[in-house]
């Protein structure tokens, strides 16, 4: 099938406009008619529900945590982006989506992202409004910093906790809400179903973690703003809680899965320390402004970082690429410290790791202002590491870090089930094959704020609501469903644990799935993924029951869906035969070592319909049609 | 190292908990404390016991999940640092460690180590927020907010919501929860139009929680991972009497 993705015609620039002008309303009256479902309340649920609590809808919200407030959205340090060009160093909103479009190494819709540019300033205004403390000057206006991949500083940040700042003020706005009566909350509430009625979503399944009771909510239109996958990695920054389990569930539903094996490795993060290791920890890339990364020229070179003369370091990012230098993109930056690790010239004692230097920095700009614009991530780095990066350089390492694939959805954020529309990481929507930094938070929130309101009203003005309630028979089957799945868990009663699994697929999908794939590795995964899903089912250990809190029975459901999507992203980044952004195929290379892309093959969005555990998916494409932009290579030197 | 675990164990909220002894062995000085409470969970589960329930999400020190006392002390014994990021090179071989959960009135037990501390969503529901609808909002620079102000703004808007302060307090007090989103939105030309409501509503909903009142110990400071000051506290105060003069004739 071919996807169309709905993006309305006419010029760039008009397109939104034109399109909120001619999409259908719900009267004030009508809309305490409609139930809506939020699951997830990072900053696209919250900022969704919200948002829709306040034009009058009914609105249920989901999360698994104990409070709104705790999101993963929550950890994103370094900043959100807009094109305000307060700076004035010659932004604007086209370059903010050209920057962001060959970012994405032009794998992504050109009307989304241009929409996205328009309403990064929206947001801005939104959050100001909303009482988050942005960093200021001393005239009292809004500060800006520079960030990877973009000749502009257009970062507005609230010291290195950006995200926590931008969701605090989501959850204030959501918790308004609820005390007005428009939103209800369940937190401590898994999804574990998506209830489809006469092709259309109608509800969710959920179990409340507590009690272990399992639920079910009927609604007009169900929004899964439910995050990303990274977790599949089994190391990666995402929170511990950080699964794929709602999406996954309503792939299996009938909604189509795009782009699965656009991941993103993070070029900044702690590198591993042990087989203990529990989560890897991100620092924020703006700390490349004032870092300079290098390795040691010589293999093998084990002296104390401060030991190493200026003669014998290599400034690969800036020896590679002068235009950017330390600030290239992402995926770039994460290719080039790997291969300066896999010629052995790594540092720290496991080999994994290159430096990130400050010492330039802290001798022209002061201790003391790096202390004021990086002080709490350098403190998180000696608490983790007992090393002092004001005295020696931070070891960073790669590590995965954010999904760019997600469930396909057209421009107005719908799946290709109606009523079911995704938001945030959780679609796959603006961020190509490689999403630049300070892009997150931007689309979290225009998706949740002001893109969403609108489409949903579209959608609802042409459903009549209160169409089935949770009385249906199919949500007695969704139950039943999700209760055997349940009781199958804990039935096992094998040897190893949930997270002995968990550690071997991720072990799996990083040699093999992770910066750097090709054909036979592709392959390999995909042999060794469904034996590993098999001896699960044969020998995983579940403790306790299912009518009570069960901490393991959640974490053991999450994994049983990544080692089924584990290999649907082999499959897809099989199918992909091109290097594009984080998709990186070793036999599709420039002689340079730069992604070669295959324009004429794979301008496409990938989006896959289940068909089966052990069947094969089946491939539908979305062309990618490039009207305003010129398809080059990506070129940061 | 070598480590004597004593954790508190409780089936639910209305079973009776106590302390029970456990065994952490071969652990590495490089471990986060809750991955050396994982290593010790790994073990009973094979052995067919059931693990401890604790929570814990990002583990970056910034969700305000993780919730622990450790050795009487809420987040344990590294100032400013919440107990994911307590790393185990804070301990030695042979050490005793006691693991209980945050302990007050407001936050009830659900199992081991996890306590349900809604009750601050709660207080930030009745009112910690600025009422501000989605749209229609003016440029961001039309309103100048002094650096001083803004960066007082931050430093209260720092809070995590963990709860270790009311744990810590002997009155079992949200005061520093509270007096940080005061603080925090009062410091700002956008919050204060809603600022004597705003520390009304929020001291009422904190009293009907069930937390208790500030007798200036200050250890709710001490605990605070994020370093969130008791002058907060005094800001509170001074807000509250404005308002109540206020509040007598009517918003």
């Amino acid at each position: 099938m071919i996807l169309n993705g709905k993006c309305p015609a006419g010029p760039l620039a008009e397109k939104w406009d034109r399109h909120r002008n001619e999409m259908k309303l719900v009267s004030p009256a009508n809309k305490r008619k409609y139930n809506i479902i939020v699951v997830g309340t990072g900053l696209a649920g919250a900022s969704a529900a919200a948002t829709l609590g306040e034009l009058g809808y009914n609105v249920e919200a989901f999360c698994y945590q104990d409070s709104p407030r705790r999101g993963h959205s929550i950890a994103a340090q370094g900043g959100i982006n807009a094109a305000k060009n307060y700076p004035n160093d010659g932004d604007s909103i086209f370059r903010l989506f050209h920057d962001t479009i060959k970012g994405g190494d032009f794998r992504a819709r050109e009307a989304n992202i241009y929409r996205l540019a328009v309403l990064s300033n929206n947001i801005i205004d939104q959050c100001v409004a909303q009482g988050v403390p942005f960093a200021r000057d001393y005239a009292g206006y809004l500060e800006n910093r520079s960030f990877g991949g973009a000749q502009v500083s257009r970062t507005f940040y609230a010291r290195g906790q950006t995200g926590q700042q931008l969701l605090l003020g989501a959850y204030g706005a959501l918790s308004r809400q609820i005390k007005e009566g428009t939103v209800r909350l369940h937190p401590r509430t898994e999804m574990l179903d998506l209830v489809v009625i006469d092709g259309e979503a109608k509800g969710i399944t959920v179990r409340d973690l507590v009690t272990g009771k399992f639920e079910c909510y009927a609604a007009d239109a169900v929004c899964l703003c439910t995050g990303g996958y990274a977790n599949v990695f089994h190391l990666s920054t995402n929170a511990m809680g950080s699964n794929v389990t709602a999406a996954y569930r309503a792939y299996k539903k009938g909604a189509f899965f795009a782009n699965p094996c656009f991941t993103q490795i993070h070029p900044t993060c702690i590198p591993v320390s042990g087989e203990h290791q529990s989560k890897l920890t991100l620092m924020s890339e703006s700390l490349r402004n004032d870092g300079r990364v290098w390795a040691p020229k010589n293999k093998g070179d084990n002296r104390s970082p401060n030991d190493i003369p200026e003669a014998e370091r290599d400034y690969f990012l800036e020896r590679k690429y002068p235009a950017y230098g330390n600030l290239a993109p992402r995926d770039i930056a994460s290719r080039a410290a790997k291969e300066i690790c896999d010629e052995g010239r790594g540092a720290g004692s496991s080999g994994y790791g290159v430096y990130l230097d400050f010492a330039d920095a802290i001798k022209h700009l002061g201790e003391n202002k790096i202390r004021e614009r990086y002080g709490n991530l350098f403190e998180m780095y000696e608490k983790i590491t007992g090393e002092n990066a004001y005295k020696q350089p931070m070891r960073i390492y790669p590590a995965p870090h954010y999904a760019m694939g997600g469930l396909w959805v057209d421009y107005n954020l719908q799946s290709n089930v109606p009523g079911l529309f995704v938001l945030g990481e959780a679609n796959f929507s603006d961020h190509g094959a490689n999403r630049l930094g300070a892009s997150a938070l931007m689309q979290g929130l225009a998706d949740g704020y002001f893109i969403l309101p609108y489409t949903i009203s579209d959608y609802l003005a042409q459903t009549a609501f209160g169409k089935v309630n949770a009385g249906h028979p199919e949500f007695r089957r969704s139950m039943e469903d999700a209760e055997s799945f349940t009781k199958k868990l804990l039935s096992v009663n094998g040897k190893k644990t949930v997270s002995e699994f968990h550690r071997e697929l991720g072990r799996i999908m990083w040699d093999n799935v992770g910066m750097e794939r090709n054909e036979g590795s592709l392959k390999k995964a995909m042999e060794l993924i469904p034996g590993l899903r098999a001896e699960f089912w044969e020998n995983v250990k579940v403790p306790g029951s299912g009518v009570e809190l069960n901490q393991e029975m959640e974490k053991a459901g999450r994994v049983a869906d990544f080692l089924e999507f584990g290999e649907l992203m082999a499959r897809d980044a099989l199918h992909r035969n091109e290097s594009c952004g984080g998709h990186f195929r070793t036999e599709y290379q420039m002689p340079d070592g730069e992604a070669r892309r295959d324009d004429e093959n794979f301008c496409h969005v990938a989006a896959w319909e289940f068909k089966g555990v052990d069947n094969g998916p089946e491939l539908h494409k979305e062309p990618l049609v490039f009207e305003n932009v010129e398809l080059a290579v990506r070129n940061y030197k | 190292m070598n480590l004597t675990l004593f954790i508190w164990r409780q089936k639910g909220p209305d079973k009776k908990g106590r302390l029970e002894q456990y065994e952490a062995k071969n652990i590495s000085a490089e471990m986060s404390f809750l991955e050396m409470l994982d290593v010790v969970n790994e073990g009973l589960i094979k052995k067919g016991d059931e693990p401890v329930a604790f929570d814990h999400d990002c583990r970056e020190g910034i969700c305000g999940m993780c919730s622990q006392v450790i050795n009487g002390v809420p987040h344990g014994p590294q100032e400013k640092t919440t107990v994911c990021q307590l790393h185990m090179r804070n301990f030695k071989d042979g050490d005793s460690i006691y693991i209980e959960p945050l302990r007050a009135r407001a936050f009830p037990v659900i199992k081991d180590l996890i306590v349900d501390r809604s009750a601050l969503d709660r207080v930030i529901q009745s009112g910690g927020y600025i009422s501000v609808h989605t749209g229609g909002i003016p440029d961001a620079n039309a309103i100048l907010i002094p650096k001083e102000n803004a960066e007082t703004a931050m430093d209260a808007a720092e809070c995590i919501g963990c709860g270790a302060c009311v744990a810590a307090c002997p009155n079992g007090s949200a005061m520093l929860f509270t007096a940080a989103k005061v603080t925090h939105l009062a410091m700002l030309p956008q919050g204060k139009i809603e600022a004597a409501r705003r520390v009304c509503v929020m001291t009422d909903s904190m009293m009907n929680e069930g937390f208790g009142n500030c007798s200036n110990h200050y250890e709710c400071q001490a605990v605070c991972p994020k370093g969130i000051k008791v002058q907060f506290i005094a800001k509170l105060n001074r807000e509250f009497i404005k308002a109540a003069i206020r509040r007598r004739g009517g918003f």
